[in-house]
C-alpha cells in the first residue's frame, strides 16, 4: 500500500468515534503505515458536531483531510453524513449509520431536519452504505457497540485483511467489552460490500 | 518504540524525559491534557493551581530553587501569568524553565485567537514551535537545555492541531530528575529598579547570544528542493507546505523567536521567489521584511482562523479546481449543530429562570456560556475569565438602575481564577450587585478537573475544600445564600430578593455537575396525553425534549431524569418514571 489513505469519522459528541478512530489508526500501525489522527476537544462536545481524521500511508504530513480529499467518511448520524458528504473525494465511500440525532435549531423548530437525506446523499457520484448500526449492536447485546458495527461495514469496503482489524479491536477494547464489540465488528462485516 | 501520541501526551513524556519534576497549570483547551498525562509519570509533582498567573510563579519559584518545572496554559492563559513572565525574563532561572502555550487558530474553544509567538518578542524569551508530535516531546528537553544555557524562561507554543493530532513517536529514556543547589543572589532575583537595570543589560546581551544559537541551531533546518521556490515556515504550516508543495525548498523553523537571520538571508539568497507561510499573524513575515529580504507572506493567506493544505496549494501553485467537487456540495440546507447544555446539567435552571426574569446577565467563562445561545438566549456579555463581575459593577457605575435588573453569573473554578478580585472591587466601591456563582463542584468545560473547592487535587489526594460561602463573607459580602438550581421556584424567589437588596449578594447556587456523579441518573420522564403542544418546556433547551406533530417527546436515551421539565410543563403532561419526585 504506497498512496496515501484519507478518513473522516464524524458524529455526535458521545457517539464513541475517538474508540473508532483508535481502532483505525491501530489497523494502519499493524500494517507499518506511518499515521496520523486528529481531533477536536473541548466546547465542541457538548452534543456538537465532532469530527475526527485520520490519514494513514507510507508518510503522512498534514494530520488534517480537506474537502473532495477523503477516501471514506464514516457517519455515525444522518445529518452529519450530509454535513461532511463534500469532504470526500470523487467515488469515495460514504458509510452511513440511518440514526437521527436532532440538534438544537431543529428541537426549538428554528430549523428543519432535512428528511431526504439519504436519497439527496443516493444522487451523488459517491458509493454509499447505509445501516442502522445501534441495532445491529443491540442485537449483539449493547447498543453502544454501533461505533464498532460502523468499523465493521468500513472494513469490508477495504482491502485490508479481516484478521489484521480483529487484532486491532482485541488490541484497543477493553478486555471486558472485547466479545461484544468483536461480534458487533463481525455483524457489520457481514453486511453486502456496497450498493 | 514508536507510540502514537497526542501532541500533548508527548509534552507530558517529554517533561518525564527531560527531568521536570515541577509541573503547574491551569486547565484550558488545547493545553489540559498534558498535566492530566504527567501524573502517570513517577517523580513529578504536578498541580493544577487557581490561575495561570500563579501556575508561572509555582514554575519561576521551583525553577530559582533548582528544579526543572513545565507550565501550562492556553494562548489567553498567558495574558493572565504576563506579569510574571515579563520579570522573569530579566531573573532568568537556575533550574530549566518551559512555558506552554497552546494556543487555538480556529477558536475551537476560545474566546480570541492571539497568536502568541508575539509574546516571545514582547517578554524577549525564545520561543520553540513543534510540527508534530515528536518535536513536541523533543522540544521540551531542547527547551530545559536552552532555558539552562542561556538563564531565559522559554515558551513552547502549540496550536490546537498539535496538542489534538496524534501522530508516531519514538521515545527514550528519561534522564536522572534535575535539581542544582539553590543559591540566593538578590541582584538576580529581586528586581526592583537598581537591580532590574542591571538585569535589563543581561538581557539584551542574552538575546544576542540566543540569535547566534538560532543561527546553528539543529531544530531550524533546510529541507532543499526545487530553489525556483522557497518557504519559510514553523509549526503545523511546516506540515500543510509539504503536503501541499513536496518538491518546492522549504526553511523549516523550530526556534521562531529570536529568528535565525543569518539562515535566512544564506536560504533567501539561493531560491528564486521567496513565501513566508504561517497561522495568523506574518509574524515571521514582518521581520524578514526588516532584514530588507523580498518575500511574499499574509497578502496571500488569511490572518483569520486555521490555514490549511489546499490554501496554500491555492495560493502559490494554484491548479483548476475539478467540476466533481463542486457537484458534492449536497449540504447547502444543512441545520447547525451547535454545542448545548447536557441533559440533567444544573446550570438550565439558571437560565431558564435569568430568561423568564429578562435579566441582564454579565456572563463568564464555561460551561455556562451555552446559557447565552437559545433557547435559553440569558447572557449579555462574555470576555475573558472573571470579567463578568468587575464588568456588572461597572455597568452599575455607568447606570446604577441596572443593578436591580442584573446579575454576574461565574462558575465556581472561574471564580477562584479571577472572580475572587472584582467581588472585593464590588464590596469595597459601593457596588450593590447580585452575583451567581454557579457552584457545580468541578472545572467542567475543560473535562472535570479538580480546583481548590472539590476537595481533590491533580494527582487525585485528599485536599482542603475552601469554604465558598466563609470565603465570600470574609470579602465583605454579608448577604450570602445557597439554592439549587433544580428547585426553581426557590431559584427565582431568591433571586428577586437578591436584586431589590440595596448591598452586595452572593446566590451560590449549588448542584454537581452530572459528570461528578454519572452513577446516579434518575429514570427518564414520559410525556402523557395531556401535553398541548404549547412548547413551555421546549425553552428548557434540553436535547432530550424533542417537538414533533404538536407534540412533545422524550428521548429516554438520553433524558437523565433530573425532571426540571416536570416542574415548567403547566399541564402536569410531563410525569417521572422512577420514585424520586423532583431532583
Amino acid at each position: 500500500m504506497d498512496k496515501l489513505t484519507s478518513l473522516l469519522l464524524v458524529g455526535v459528541g458521545g457517539q464513541g468515534t475517538i474508540l473508532a478512530a483508535r481502532i483505525l489508526s491501530q489497523v494502519a500501525l499493524l500494517q507499518g503505515l506511518d499515521v496520523k489522527m486528529s481531533e477536536v476537544h473541548g466546547m465542541a462536545q457538548r452534543g456538537g458536531s465532532v469530527v475526527t481524521h485520520v490519514k494513514f500511508g507510507p508518510h503522512v504530513y498534514s494530520p488534517l483531510v480537506e474537502r473532495g480529499e477523503a477516501d471514506y467518511v464514516v457517519a455515525f448520524e444522518k445529518l452529519e453524513a450530509l454535513r461532511w458528504a463534500e469532504y470526500l473525494k470523487p467515488d469515495g465511500t460514504l458509510v452511513v449509520n440511518e440514526q437521527a440525532i436532532y440538534p438544537m435549531p431543529v428541537i426549538t423548530g428554528s430549523a428543519v431536519y432535512p428528511q431526504d437525506i439519504l436519497a439527496r446523499l443516493g444522487q451523488q457520484q459517491i458509493r454509499l452504505v447505509t445501516c442502522d448500526a445501534a441495532n445491529l449492536a443491540s442485537v449483539c447485546g449493547n447498543r453502544k457497540a454501533a461505533n464498532v458495527v460502523l468499523m465493521g461495514i468500513l472494513a469490508k469496503q477495504t482491502d485490508i485483511p479481516l484478521a489484521t482489524w480483529q487484532t486491532a479491536i482485541e488490541q484497543k477494547v477493553p478486555s471486558r467489552f472485547l466479545d461484544l464489540n468483536q461480534q458487533a465488528f463481525l455483524a457489520g462485516y457481514a453486511l453486502p460490500a456496497c450498493v | 518504540m514508536n507510540n502514537l501520541m497526542s501532541g500533548n501526551e508527548a509534552i507530558a513524556r517529554g517533561a518525564y524525559e527531560a527531568g521536570v519534576t515541577v509541573a503547574a497549570g491551569y486547565p484550558g483547551t488545547p493545553s489540559t491534557e498534558i498535566l492530566e498525562n504527567i501524573i502517570q509519570y513517577p517523580g513529578i509533582k504536578a498541580q493544577w493551581s487557581p490561575n495561570e498567573k500563579v501556575a508561572l510563579e509555582v514554575g519561576l519559584g521551583a525553577a530559582i530553587a533548582g528544579a526543572r518545572a513545565l507550565v501550562t496554559m492556553k494562548h489567553v492563559g498567558v495574558n493572565v501569568a504576563a506579569d510574571p513572565l515579563f520579570t522573569a525574563a530579566y531573573t532568568g532561572i537556575r533550574g530549566g524553565l518551559v512555558l506552554i502555550s497552546a494556543d487555538d487558530p480556529g477558536m475551537h474553544s476560545s474566546q480570541n485567537e492571539q497568536d502568541n509567538r508575539y509574546y516571545g518578542k514582547f517578554a524577549k524569551i525564545p520561543v520553540l514551535e513543534p510540527s508534530d508530535s515528536q518535536e513536541a516531546k523533543d522540544f521540551v528537553a531542547l527547551g530545559m537545555n536552552i532555558s539552562e544555557e542561556f538563564d531565559t524562561p522559554v515558551m513552547l507554543r502549540i496550536t490546537t492541531r498539535i496538542a489534538h493530532s496524534q501522530t508516531l513517536v519514538q521515545v527514550s529514556e528519561p534522564i536522572q530528575p534535575v535539581k542544582f543547589d539553590y543559591q540566593k543572589d538578590a541582584q538576580k532575583y529581586v528586581m526592583m529598579p537598581a537591580y532590574a537595570r542591571a538585569r535589563h543589560l543581561v538581557l539584551e546581551e542574552r538575546l544576542k547570544d540566543l540569535a547566534d544559537y538560532a543561527d546553528t541551531s539543529p531544530c531550524n533546518k533546510i529541507v532543499w528542493g526545487d530553489k525556483s521556490v522557497g518557504v519559510i515556515t514553523s509549526g503545523l504550516a511546516y506540515q500543510y507546505v509539504r503536503e501541499a508543495l513536496p518538491h518546492v525548498s522549504v526553511l523549516k523553523l523550530g526556534i521562531v523567536n529570536p529568528l535565525p537571520a543569518k539562515l535566512i538571508h544564506e536560504f533567501a539568497a539561493q531560491v528564486g521567489t521567496l513565501y513566508i507561510v504561517e497561522e495568523l499573524e506574518p509574524f515571521i513575515e514582518e521581520q524578514v521584511q526588516v532584514y530588507g529580504i523580498a518575500c511574499q507572506g499574509k497578502y496571500l493567506f488569511s490572518r483569520i482562523g486555521e490555514l490549511s493544505a489546499q490554501a496554500i496549494k491555492a495560493a502559490i501553485e494554484p491548479e483548476p479546481t475539478a467540476d466533481t467537487l463542486k457537484a458534492l456540495c449536497v449540504s447547502p440546507d444543512v441545520p447547525a449543530r451547535p454545542p448545548v447544555l447536557c441533559p440533567g446539567c444544573p446550570h438550565r435552571g439558571v437560565f431558564y429562570t435569568l430568561n423568564q426574569l429578562k435579566l441582564v446577565v454579565s456572563g463568564d467563562i464555561g460551561c455556562y456560556t451555552l446559557g447565552s445561545l437559545p433557547p435559553l438566549h440569558a447572557m449579555d456579555t462574555c470576555v475573558c475569565m472573571g470579567y463578568s463581575i468587575g464588568g456588572a459593577l461597572g455597568m452599575e457605575k455607568a447606570d446604577a438602575s441596572m443593578a436591580r435588573r442584573m446579575v454576574a453569573v461565574i462558575g465556581d473554578s472561574t471564580f477562584f481564577h479571577s472572580g475572587l478580585t472584582g467581588l472585593l472591587d464590588v464590596v469595597y466601591n459601593h457596588g450593590t450587585i447580585t452575583t451567581l456563582i454557579l457552584d457545580n463542584r468541578i472545572t467542567a468545560m475543560t473535562g472535570q478537573q479538580e480546583n481548590p473547592a472539590t476537595g481533590k487535587d491533580l494527582m487525585g489526594n485528599p485536599a482542603p475544600a475552601v469554604d465558598l460561602e466563609a470565603l465570600v463573607r470574609a470579602i465583605g459580602v454579608q448577604r450570602v445564600q445557597v439554592v439549587n438550581p433544580f428547585d426553581l421556584a426557590d431559584l427565582k424567589t431568591v433571586i428577586q430578593t437578591e436584586l431589590a437588596a440595596l448591598e452586595p449578594s452572593v446566590i451560590i447556587v449549588r448542584h454537581p455537575c452530572v459528570f461528578v456523579d454519572p452513577a446516579s441518573p434518575k429514570p427518564p420522564v414520559v410525556v402523557n396525553e395531556a401535553c398541548t403542544g404549547c412548547k413551555s418546556c421546549m425553552k428548557l433547551g434540553c436535547p432530550s425534549l424533542i417537538y414533533s406533530d404538536g407534540k412533545v417527546e422524550v428521548d429516554p436515551t438520553l433524558c437523565n431524569g433530573c425532571n426540571l421539565c416536570i416542574k415548567v410543563c403547566r399541564f402536569g403532561a410531563i410525569n417521572s418514571t422512577g420514585k424520586e419526585a423532583g431532583n
